[in-house]
């Protein structure tokens, strides 16, 4: 498990890493943690010749919390996620899905931008960051621009970001309501079996707003319009939360691997999905 | 004359000696990182060799082209069969009596399997070498599953004479590679089928790895200048690995020197030898220079020393009562490409005819096939003596299966059939002699804790609650009970390649009453430098921490036949005790001349020698020592010394009282364990704390094998787990607090009556947590379901039960 050879770089701002990317096109890569993309590195699926280490860009790594929005530095570790306060005061489901990623040694090296720009169905932000209908601020040579995270995954490992774009910051209106991140993960370290993130409003009785995505169920994560509709204009009763497991099923397309087969899989889909509705709305 | 440490009982805390929770000498280094692993070992010039693996299972090799490898920046040579064949050094011979290819001899038989061996000036360079050597494969037709191998065309093994016998005789198809029986097969069948009652079972127990933290690796240093050769390793045999090198290589034995250095785990996956330790040497000798070849985990996980794959078929008979009169157990054994299990050369099958467990069951047969099939090699004792795993998952398993046919308490049903205490020693059908037991106690000591009868309402009660719909989590009750067979052993019937497996101690007093005692052991994590100076010191009367042990060094300690089966106290722990008498025996003359009085006239207190009746007069252990090279004393050779070489009457049989209870989430298949119980007999506890440790990580080692670890093939012959991700290696996070117990039943014929205790927890674990989950659905009309048991095969077998609709 050794990489092939590879150029190191190390600029110091935006500017020198777009010089970078520019120069070596399809043969160079920004990094960010490294705990994707390493490992892929090691096992030689990614073939790097320029590695373009993002640590020393500067303004990549605060934690901005407004009124109505949250910015997000893509440099921002999990870990930061997990200890910034004035975050979870006011969106608490990112700490909760934060300590569900990996385990305290990923997590203080593993960052935001990287876990949403990746492209693994595995990882477990980009499928929160549908539920809190995100934006990505992409930045290339043609300056910046803005991709919604439910536009943003074509497939596995393929995202709307070109080549030559770097992810700077994950934008997020500020969410209310209650909230859950449910995941089944077979031990300490494991990607989802499944993962539901859920984030509802409830007005009196009624449920005026569900938002709901899906994580390692698809090759992409599965925002699922119609299983949050589905709960709109309900108590949440019993045939409400089966009618959004239903129009969840719809949507996701799981395969077959060491996790279990595909009918194991939805009907897990299901029982999460169920549990992490149950959960925000207890708490809504 | 008054000593300082008058009184007796501080006399004997002062020596910190056996039953003393002493802490662990080695932790120090190991705490700080300060531990020499072979990866640690750096030494001038040294080269690094690894592997070009097959990426096919089954497949022809066509052509092997090193060109463009030879032409990458460090790469300095690069080795296939054709290069060893001339020293003859191409095929290697396996512990089972096989032979097994060093580098692909035209053909692969598993995938990973060694192709080439890249010599560079770094791992860096040889991965980039790696990656230039070109083979060109012709697929052939896969087999992963021994029964298909049996019928199937396919000749897995062209080097071997379809007609001829193998090393364990006759051989029924060209894929087949022994036959081996134990017990009465006439009788047994007659005592079934006239049975009132006799259930059935066909089980599968999985292929698993024991997965240590540090991978298998060796450093191979020839020196051209003296012909000497030293071979530093991962070696849980480094005496026997010694041998075998000599006996392949050529080279005489005493110009072979190997060392195992610090060994970060072994669980099994260290005792065979492997083409990477024959490649570095021959690199070595080659190039002249030191090779080191350490594996990935990648690399250990899918071809060194997998341990398992038994297909299992029992029978078991008894009377309405549940008296147990017959057993029968049909195996057929999944070896892989190569036999290269680590069996003691007479028992192929290990000591899976210990299958009887802890039943007295008067008539049993055994039968075991082995069969090739398309995987990596191996098969060896993972944190168990040879098979004991196997065995004893087998009868845990038939009991409980014979207790729901009887529709009895499977507590009971184990209860009525114990060998009873005074039965011992107690020949079983199958062969062995049990030294000790008192099976009764430990049972009712275990289930009086637990609360058993409590545990069984509630469970009732968890029945109904989930029937009317309160509740989706089901409650299991993990019952086992087990008798392990350790410490091979006899040399008249335990061999290895020819070499017996007694074990050795040697010691030295020095003149200022400290000592050194070297061992043919060698601990991977056991703690031998703690324990084994604790056996001394209660021995010779000297302080532990004023005892240093050595192991693992071919040029200084003693032959041995290393460390596996929980061997190493009941083996070299007995030669340690009885060097240790050797050396009493010659202090008490000394002491006698001392204060002049007859040897018989002198008796042995605590850390001295003193006058019968007049304890007032004595030599402490430290001054007899100094004597010893200060006196002329007659008749006495100068010195304090003794080595002792340890053939054992018999095997040691620890035995155990585990219970689990678990929950079960039927509808995500995620089981919690809530409450572990483990009650140990391991005979005379030296380290009570150390005891303790044993215990947990087999435990946990058994949670992991039951619950999810696994060396999963697919029908191409792919390792689908061949990392950590999905090979199941549980961090604190899934283990459970454990509750540890014991009770003390000393083994007869071990001169301090330690049985050994490192496997038991693993052995007597796997069938507790799997027996927990198989209870949870007992009361739903479950028998039996395979392992490992991961969310989806718990979910499946709720579902196959109707349990989600
Ligand atoms: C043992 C282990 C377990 C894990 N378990 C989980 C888990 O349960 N859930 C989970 O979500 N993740 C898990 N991860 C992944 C972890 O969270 C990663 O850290 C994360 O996926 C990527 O973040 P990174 O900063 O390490 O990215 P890197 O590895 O540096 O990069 C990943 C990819 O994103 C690209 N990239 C990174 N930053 C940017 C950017 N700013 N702009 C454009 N492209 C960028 C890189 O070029 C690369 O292709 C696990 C990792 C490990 C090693």
């Amino acid at each position: 498990m050794i990489p092939a050879a590879f150029e190191y770089h190390r600029p110091k701002d935006m500017a020198g890493v777009l010089a970078v990317l520019e120069e070596h096109g399809d043969d160079a890569r920004v990094m960010a943690g490294g705990h994707s993309l390493i490992p892929m590195m090691k096992l030689r699926m990614a073939d790097v010749p320029h590695l373009i280490d993002l640590q020393d860009v500067g303004g990549l790594s605060d934690i901005d919390v407004q009124s109505d929005t949250i910015r997000i530095g893509a440099l921002v570790t999990q870990h930061d996620i997990i200890t910034n306060d004035a975050l979870t005061a006011v969106a608490p489901i990112l700490r909760e899905a934060a300590l569900q990623i990996a385990d305290p040694q990923v997590r203080y090296m593993g960052t935001v931008g990287g876990n949403v720009a990746n492209g693994d169905p595995g990882n477990d932000m980009p499928g929160l960051m549908q539920c809190l209908d995100a934006s990505f601020t992409l930045v290339g040579p043609n300056g910046e621009r803005t991709v919604a995270a439910r536009e943003f995954y074509e497939a596995a490992y393929m995202t709307a970001r070109e080549d030559d774009e770097v992810l700077t910051a994950v934008v997020i209106p500020v969410p209310s309501g209650g909230y859950a991140y449910e995941k089944q993960k077979r031990k300490i370290g494991d990607y989802a079996t499944a993962a539901a993130a859920v984030q509802l409003i409830k007005q009196g009785d009624t449920c005026v707003h569900a938002a709901i995505a899906m994580t390692n169920l698809s090759d992409t994560p599965i925002f699922s319009e119609d299983a949050g509709a589905a709960l709109i204009g309900t108590s949440l009763d019993d045939a409400a939360l089966k009618a959004a497991v239903a129009a969840m099923l719809n949507d996701i397309d799981p395969t077959e691997d060491n996790r279990g087969p595909i009918a194991f899989k939805k009907h897990v889909a299901g029982v999460i999905l169920r549990r992490a509705i149950e959960r925000a709305w207890s708490r809504a | 004359m008054k000593d300082e440490l008058d009184n007796r009982e501080e006399r004997v805390a002062n020596l910190k000696g056996m039953g003393c929770s002493r802490k662990r000498v080695e932790d120090a280094r190991f705490t700080q990182g300060k531990g020499n692993y072979v990866d640690d070992i750096k030494l001038d010039g040294m080269l690094f060799g690894d592997f070009v693996r097959s990426p096919y299972a089954h497949a022809r090799i066509k052509s092997i082209n090193t060109e463009a490898a030879l032409q990458v920046p460090g790469v300095l040579a690069v080795l296939t069969a054709a290069d060893l064949a001339p020293l003859g050094l191409h095929w290697m011979p396996t512990l089972a009596g096989d032979k097994q290819m060093v580098l692909a001899d035209g053909k692969v038989l598993f995938q990973g399997q060694e192709v080439a061996f890249v010599v560079a000036e770094d791992r860096y360079a040889a991965a980039d070498g790696i990656e230039a050597v070109e083979v060109e494969y012709e697929e052939l037709p896969v087999i992963v599953n021994p029964f298909e191998s049996l019928k199937s065309d396919v000749v897995l093994r062209e080097d071997l004479d379809p007609k001829a016998p193998g090393a364990h005789g006759p051989r029924k198809h060209h894929n087949h590679i022994f036959t081996w029986e134990a017990g009465d097969k006439e009788t047994t069948q007659e005592v079934i089928s006239n049975a009132e009652v006799v259930a059935e079972e066909s089980m599968y127990y999985h292929r698993t790895h024991p997965c240590p933290l540090e991978t298998c690796g060796c450093v191979a240093s020839m020196d051209k200048v003296n012909g000497k050769l030293t071979l530093w390793g991962t070696f849980q045999a480094p005496h026997a690995i010694r041998t075998v090198v000599s006996l392949i290589s050529g080279i005489e034995e005493h110009n072979i020197r190997v060392i195992s250095p610090d060994i970060g785990g072994g669980f099994g996956n260290k005792v065979g030898a492997y083409p990477g330790y024959v490649c570095s040497v021959v690199a070595s000798i080659v190039t002249g220079k030191p090779v080191k070849w350490i594996e990935d985990r990648m690399d250990n996980l899918m071809t060194t020393a997998f341990a398992r794959d038994y297909h299992m078929t029992g029978k078991i008979s008894a009377t309405k009562e549940g008296k147990i009169t017959g057993l029968h157990c049909q195996v057929v054994a999944d070896h892989g490409g190569f036999d290269a299990c680590a069996d003691p050369t007479k028992f192929p099958a290990g000591f899976m005819n210990i299958c009887t467990g802890s039943y007295d069951i008067p008539t049993a047969y055994l039968e075991v096939d082995g069969v090739y099939t398309n995987k990596a090699p191996g098969g060896v004792s993972y944190r168990c003596s040879f098979r004991v795993t196997e065995a004893v998952y087998f009868i845990e398993r038939m009991i409980e299966v014979l207790a729901i046919k009887l529709n009895m308490d499977a507590a009971e049903l184990r209860r009525i059939n114990f060998i009873k205490k005074e039965q011992f020693p107690y020949k079983a059908a199958l062969g062995w002699e049990y030294d000790s037991g008192d099976y009764h106690t430990a049972w009712d000591k275990a289930l009086k804790t637990v609360d058993y009868e409590g545990l069984r309402k509630e469970q009732a009660e968890r029945v109904e609650a989930f029937k009317r719909g309160e509740t989706r989590k089901i409650m299991g009750i993990g019952l086992s009970f087990f008798t392990e067979i350790v410490g091979a052993g006899p040399v008249k019937n335990c061999d290895i390649l020819g070499l017996g497996m007694f074990d050795s101690c040697e010691i030295r007093i020095h003149p200022t009453g400290s000592a050194i005692a070297r061992l043919g052991t060698i601990s991977q994590g056991q703690g031998h430098a703690t324990t084994f100076a604790q056996i001394l010191a209660s021995e010779i009367g000297l302080p532990a921490d004023s005892i240093t042990i050595e192991e693992g060094d071919t040029d200084t300690a003693p032959y041995g036949l290393g460390t596996y089966g929980s061997r190493s106290t009941p083996v070299a722990g007995a030669a340690t005790a009885m060097a240790g008498r050797k050396i009493r025996a010659k202090a008490q003359m000394i002491a006698a001349y001392l204060l002049e009085v007859h040897d018989n006239d002198v008796e042995f207190d605590v850390d001295r020698f003193v006058v019968k009746g007049a304890p007032e007069r004595f030599k402490t252990m430290k001054e007899i020592a100094f004597a010893a090279y200060n006196q002329a004393i007659p008749g006495l050779e100068p010195g304090l010394e003794a080595v002792s070489y340890y053939d054992p009457p018999n095997m040691t049989y620890p035995f155990g009282a585990y219970v689990c209870v678990m929950d079960i989430d039927v509808d995500t298949g995620v089981p919690e364990i809530r409450r572990f119980y483990a009650l140990d007999d391991c005979g005379t506890r030296i380290n009570p704390m150390i005891i303790e440790g044993q215990v947990h990580g087999g435990l946990t080692e058994a949670l992991a094998v039951a619950l999810g670890q696994e060396i999963a093939y697919d029908d191409m012959g792919n390792v689908k787990t061949g990392t950590l991700m999905d090979f199941f290696l549980p961090t604190a996070w899934e283990v459970p607090n454990y509750e540890t117990d014991f009770t003390v039943t000393p083994s007869p014929h071990h001169p301090i009556g330690a049985k050994g205790v490192g496997e038991s927890p693993h052995v007597g674990g796997v069938p507790c947590f799997s027996n927990a989950v198989q209870d949870a659905f007992r009361p739903f009309g479950n028998t039996h379901t395979n392992m490992p048991h991961d969310h989806w095969r718990i979910w499946r077998t709720a579902n196959e039960l109707g349990l989600h609709s």
